[in-house]
């Protein structure tokens, strides 16, 4: 399929004036708006700020965050502003302790989802007359209904196969032959693995593209992806505490996903100092809805890390600003001689490097009154030599190289293969064994 | 051409490593004809030669050590002096690098690891050097 370029909605191709100008009046409707909710009402009101004080796009720095704790304390619609009968639909996320949080949608507020949704998938190469495999959980979670609305508006035909169940899944694209596919990353790898043990041939399906989100994943995933399914892949972003999928999504060109601009304001801040970062640096993504009836939500700090990309025109011929993919979590961040040093970006320079494994294990320590900075990492047997000169070269090569990824010097030390624990969170990345400040 | 082939065995910086790989070797029965063993303060590599390299390779894989092994010059010398300014020249002359040399002393064997073995065995035999094969490092007669 030739992967033709086309525009759903023409808010994707405003100017920049246009754009600011639209966002300048909804923000303000919206401090309007949130007025009537107490939990905002009060925030504002210490501050001392109201609509009026909004007359730029950089005007909303002076609004207060909303996290994810406001949301717990507000359990279950202390954040909600409209009366629960003009409500159509809830979800809701799972919290890591106990109760989820929920968040509501008006009739309007599903028909922008919709429309958000369907501008991405348009922008993927979804078309009429196509059909979609959801393979997606429906339920609480945003990602199966969100995914299945913009379908529905694009007109292609859906099954809504859901989460789980490989075998069913196969049966359905070899029966059905869908030409989109909507699924994690993470879901994708497990479709080609079952691939290659059942043996499937590749010509056995009729998929197209593949629309892959709801978790971070990696350039290298998608290169595999990609070349295993023989699909285009097209990443997107949401959060269910925002909406869903559908904040930003990429186009067919893979230059960053699109923002919905219209729909949504995005800064890019420092996580410790909470001041903006420039385009195309690091930082934590915060969150204002611009468009939202029920729950309007106001800088939500989403600990989400990327950048934002403004230096580069898009061919495909869209305006908005776009943002990297999801790098890893603010949660993660570690200080290291007073640099912000994300574990993520350790891995992403050991992922350049092909003499070494991305396994790779932090310590810190404190010895005097400088930290010291190791990073233990799993020696690639391939590039083993019995020459010292060419393991000192290795060492310092990848020692180079993570100082470019995170701006500070961290001492390699190689150990062998399958000798660190394969980590399943953060926790087992990091090992700060420094004296903790006061 | 002859050579010598050379057990390379990653060290990490950690206490008894190399003890390790030696007990495992010794456990199995092979014996170890030499050994040298290169090290920094982070990382270590252990070079040995051992009668039969592929057996005890795969042994040291399974243990989950980087092994590889690599082709050495093992070259004959005899007491008299300036012997080995006399291969350091010759090598030199012709620009092969000297990576590293070790001895096994009581055979008076000297193993050179150098940039390149076909040039250095050329001009080490036309000199009147004698190299062994690594079969031979382990006759009698040698
Ligand atoms: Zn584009």
């Amino acid at each position: 399929m030739k992967l033709e370029n086309k525009i759903w909605d023409k808010a994707e191709c405003l100017s920049r004036d246009e754009i600011e100008n639209i966002q300048v009046q909804k923000l303000r409707a919206t401090v309007k708006q949130v007025m009537s909710v107490p939990f905002y009402a009060q925030k504002f009101k210490e501050i001392g700020i109201g609509p009026e004080d909004i007359k730029s796009v950089a005007d909303v720095r002076h609004l207060p965050f909303t996290t994810k704790t406001d949301m717990r304390n507000n359990y279950p619609l202390g954040l909600m502003a409209v009366p629960k009968e003009k409500v159509l639909r809830f979800h809701g996320s799972s919290g890591t302790t106990g109760k989820p949080t929920f968040v509501a949608y008006t009739k309007n507020d599903l028909e922008m989802w919709s429309d958000m949704v369907a501008r991405f998938l348009y922008a993927g190469g979804a078309r009429p007359g196509n059909t979609a495999q959801i393979s997606f959980g429906y339920g609480l979670f945003t990602g199966g209904f969100g995914l299945h609305y913009g379908l529905e508006k694009i007109g292609s035909s859906i099954i809504p196969a859901a989460s789980g169940n490989t075998r069913r899944q196969f049966t359905l694209l070899q029966d059905l032959k869908p030409e989109l596919l909507v699924c994690t990353p993470t879901y994708a790898l497990r479709l080609i693995e079952y691939m290659e043990e059942e043996k499937i041939p590749r010509e056995s399906l009729n998929l197209k593209v593949a629309f892959l989100g709801s978790e971070p994943w990696t350039e290298d995933m998608r290169l595999y992806i990609e070349d295993k399914l023989q699909v285009n892949t097209c990443n997107n972003y949401g959060l269910s505490e925002v909406i869903g999928p559908g904040i930003s999504g990429e186009c067919v060109y893979h230059t960053g996903m699109h923002i919905q601009e219209d729909y949504f304001l995005v800064e890019c801040l420092d996580p410790e100092t909470l001041e903006p970062v420039p385009d195309g640096q690091l930082g934590e993504l915060v969150i204002t809805a611009l468009n939202k009836e029920a729950m309007p939500m106001i800088r939500y700090r989403t600990r989400d890390l990327a950048y934002l990309i403004s230096d580069t025109d898009c061919p495909c011929g869209r305006t908005t600003k776009r943002m990297s993919r999801i790098k890893g979590r603010s949660d993660d961040m570690l200080i290291i001689r007073g640099v912000n040093v994300f574990p993520s970006q350790v891995e992403e320079a050991l992922l350049q490097c092909k003499d070494v494994t991305p396994n790779f294990l932090i310590v810190l320590d404190r010895p005097g009154s400088l930290d010291r900075s190791v990073v233990k990492v799993e020696m690639a047997p391939a590039f083993f030599s019995d020459k010292m000169s060419e393991m000192q070269m290795l060492k310092n090569r990848l020692e180079e190289t993570i100082r470019s990824y995170t701006g500070i010097h961290f001492e390699v030390d190689l150990v062998q293969p399958q000798s660190i624990e394969r980590f399943t969170g953060k926790a087992a990345r990091v090992i700060d064994n420094r004296p903790k400040e006061k | 051409m002859k050579t010598a082939k050379q057990l390379s065995v990653f060290l990490e910086n950690k206490p008894g490593h190399a003890y390790n790989i030696c007990k495992t070797l010794g456990d199995a029965g092979i014996n170890i004809f030499t050994l040298s063993l290169a090290d920094t303060n982070q990382f270590g590599l252990l070079r040995l030669i051992v009668e039969n390299p592929e057996t005890a390779g795969e042994l040291l894989k399974k243990s989950g050590v980087i092994v590889n092994i690599t082709e050495l010059l093992a070259v004959k010398i005899d007491n008299r002096p300036g012997v080995l300014a006399k291969i350091y020249e010759l090598l030199s002359s012709l620009d092969i690098n000297l990576e590293y040399a070790y001895a096994f002393a009581m055979r008076r064997i000297f193993l050179l690891r150098v940039s390149d073995n076909e040039k250095a065995f050329q001009i080490l035999s036309e000199n009147d050097f004698t190299l062994l094969s690594h079969e031979e490092l382990f006759s009698d007669e040698n």
